[in-house]
């Protein structure tokens, strides 16, 4: 995983709460295989006006004109805006993979989904908690200021604005340094990786039968 | 020293580290994969540019979309009808071979619900710890270890790591006393007790099942017992290991031999609960109040002994409940006060992790014997858990006593359990199923599923409706 510390981006606003996971990827897609690629069909149903199948050349679909990603002036935005309890529903980690592959590296909203919330950690995604009144100045902005963006440091926990306004958010330690040092839950397992050695070579001593019998 | 039980001795032994935010690092010692969850966990390898940390720990087969009809199966993989479900088993062949993981393909003797092939071909040994990318991965605890169910994630995490980071459950034990009666068998039991504690008795709980009710249990009637512990919201269900543990293990093709084989049992041997152990919940059942059970709604824990009535919603007290049961009877067509023998099954499914092994197709064959199957029944579906358990069933002659009787002798794999391949429930059918889940749409959409015991389930066919099977057997047989 990348390490995060820092990421100026362009912003896209989705003014709705209680956005669940269905809505961020809808179940026909969870078939696949892969992790990657499901970034054309994220909010499928609020994004294309026909009905999103598995296979689809998403280029050709018709598009929602009024939803935002449609628009112009948000195309390339990394930095999602959203309402509160965003990621609810069903625990798929497809929801934040298709985030991810679409390009968002934050999102800003006023609470998330628990298992969500986890999720896009483990996935290279900040997910930034303001209060209820900082989101509102914030959807008022997008809407006034082109091109507006979004300057997030994870070291010092802000947001800068275009307008120069600045916003403090919190965060818990453990996360924030395993954003900083681009560890996935993995990455930060295998720096244990010499004591999960010197365990196998104890539980080996102990329990050889538990080694080599399957080939 | 402090007083262990079966599971902090496990736990304990395979604790690696503790982590400053309260979870903990636990080593794996088996990982069992399948077709469905393991892919974006190979994925994520190869994105990463990591390698499985150990080889031969790892065992895979496909199991969950593969196809149980005997033509379609004897033309291999290009001949799943379903183009999803035969690139997710091309796929985990792809991967078990590009990274060398010892895999029991479709066809291959040893291949079968992954939680019948770990425990038949001894790759799950007493004080493990296994995993697999399913929920119903509890069924291993019956051979004394340590068994969870994992995520996607979790799957890539061991893959990569050969541990999983966790936090630890609380115990809770459930004993339930004296002797089972006559036509009573393990799914009863383990019905009946997720009738007793609910779908989420067991939340936070990793539940060792004790008393003489499991210590006269065979070992695969245990795993049936396990096999549910999810279901009563425990991601953990054990049994402490004991003679018959042994020896169903000895000799099985992972198991050790010779000097490693007398340590390993020696050391088995030990995996109890110590005496004074204290669990943190404790639930005590008499084994004489438990009666065949059949479930007649939505939910595991909606579930009543054959001889009762379909409850009525008007009789429950609390709010919450009522609309429950009022819901579950809509989708299932029932009317409370309903003789729960007065239901008429459409399809019936034999097989499922949960009573598909040699033990379960001997008890549903004993029923069946010389009886046929009602003309009302359009489907009857008796489907073996492992290669093994079908060459054992046929050695023995059951598979004809099957066909003899109308029903269909498969292929082995999930099937019906969750209709991922073509077995499926018609919208409205009723089924007698032996599987895990009575969930809405599980067997297929609007379908209709009421679990209960392979014999119970054989009966109900023959029949027609739900029957007592107790009024089948000859008195005195089990
Ligand atoms: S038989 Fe059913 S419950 Fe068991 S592993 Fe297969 S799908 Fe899951």
């Amino acid at each position: 995983m990348e390490a995060f510390t820092r990421h100026k981006g362009l912003v896209a606003p989705l003014d709705r709460a209680n956005v669940d996971t269905d809505m961020i990827i809808p179940k026909q897609f969870l078939k696949s295989i892969k992790r990657t690629g499901f970034g054309p069909n994220l909010f499928d149903e609020l994004r294309y006006l026909d009905q999103g199948e598995p296979g689809q050349d998403c280029l050709n679909r018709p598009i929602n004109p009024d939803f935002p990603l449609n628009k112009a002036r948000y195309k390339g935005a990394s930095i999602l805006l959203t309402r509160k309890n965003f990621g609810c529903g069903s625990s798929r980690e497809h929801a934040p993979w298709a985030l991810e592959d679409y390009g968002f590296n934050v999102i800003v909203a006023p609470s998330y989904a628990d298992i969500f919330y986890n999720n896009c950690f483990k996935n290279g995604i900040l997910p930034v908690i303001l209060e209820e009144y900082e989101i509102e100045d914030l959807f008022i902005e997008v809407e006034k200021i082109p091109s507006f963006q979004l300057d997030v440091d994870l070291v010092s926990q802000t947001i800068i604005t275009d307008s120069a306004k600045e916003y403090n958010f919190e965060l818990d330690e453990f996360r924030k340094d395993c954003l900083i040092d681009g560890l996935d839950e993995i990455g930060l397992t295998l720096q244990h990786a010499d004591l999960v050695k010197k365990y196998e070579e104890h539980r080996e001593n102990r329990h050889p039968w538990v080694f080599g019998a399957i080939k | 020293m402090r007083a262990k039980t079966l599971y902090d001795k496990l736990w304990d032994e395979h604790l690696v580290k503790e982590n400053p935010d309260g979870s903990s690092v636990l080593y794996i010692d088996r990982h069992v994969l399948h077709e469905v969850t393991s892919p974006q966990a190979f994925e994520g390898l190869r994105l990463a540019g990591r390698l499985p940390w150990r080889l031969d720990t790892n065992i895979a087969t496909p199991d969950h979309n593969i196809s149980t009809d005997r033509n379609e199966r004897s033309a291999g993989v290009s001949g799943i009808p379903d183009l999803v479900s035969r690139i997710q088993v091309k796929t985990l062949d792809e991967n078990c071979d590009q990274f060398g993981i010892k895999e029991f393909k479709m066809n291959e003797m040893g291949q079968g619900i992954v939680h019948v092939m770990g425990p038949e071909l001894g790759a799950t040994m007493p004080g493990m710890t296994v995993v697999c990318g399913d929920s119903h991965t509890a069924t291993h605890g019956a051979l004394g270890c340590l068994a969870h169910g994992i995520g996607t994630s979790e799957v890539e995490h061991v893959l990569a790591t050969q541990c999983l980071v966790t936090k630890k459950m609380k115990n809770m034990r459930v004993t339930v006393h004296g002797v089972l009666g006559c036509g009573v068998t393990p799914k009863d039991v383990i019905l009946a007790i997720i009738g007793r504690i609910g779908t989420a008795g067991g939340n936070g709980h990793a539940i060792e099942f004790a008393g003489s009710v499991f210590r006269d249990m065979s070992i695969e009637g245990r795993m049936t017992v396990c096999n549910m512990a999810i279901e009563a919201g425990a991601r953990v269900g054990l049994v402490a290991v004991d003679d018959k543990t042994i020896s169903y293990c000895k000799g099985r093709q992972f198991i050790p031999k010779g000097k490693l084989w007398v340590d390993a049992s020696s050391y088995w041997q030990t995996l109890v609960s110590d005496s004074d152990a204290v669990f943190d919940l404790e639930v005590v059942i008499d084994a004489a109040d438990i009666e065949p059970q059949v479930t007649w709604g939505t939910s595991p824990e909606m579930v009543a002994p054959v001889t009762a009535l379909v409850p009525d919603p008007l009789d429950e007290a609390e709010e919450d409940r009522r609309k429950g049961f009022t819901r579950a009877l809509e989708y299932m067509g029932l009317q409370g006060g309903t003789p729960i023998t007065s239901i008429n099954v459409d399809r019936v499914f034999i097989g499922s992790c949960t009573n598909s092994r040699i033990e379960d197709i001997r008890e549903a064959a004993l029923v069946v014997d010389g009886h046929k199957v009602a003309n009302s029944v359009k489907q009857v579906l008796v489907v073996p858990g492992s290669q093994m358990v079908k060459a054992q069933a046929e050695a023995e002659g059951l598979d004809k006593i099957f066909e003899k009787a109308g029903m269909d002798w498969r292929e082995p794999g999930c099937s019906m359990c969750l209709a991922m391949n073509a077995d499926k429930l018609g919208v409205g059918e009723h089924c007698a199923s032996t599987s895990n889940r009575n969930f809405e749409g599980r067997q297929g959409t609007g379908g209709r599923t009421h679990l209960m015991s392979p014999a119970m389930a054989a009966a109900a066919a023959v029949a027609g409706h739900i029957v007592d099977v107790r009024d089948w057997l000859p008195r005195g047989e089990n």
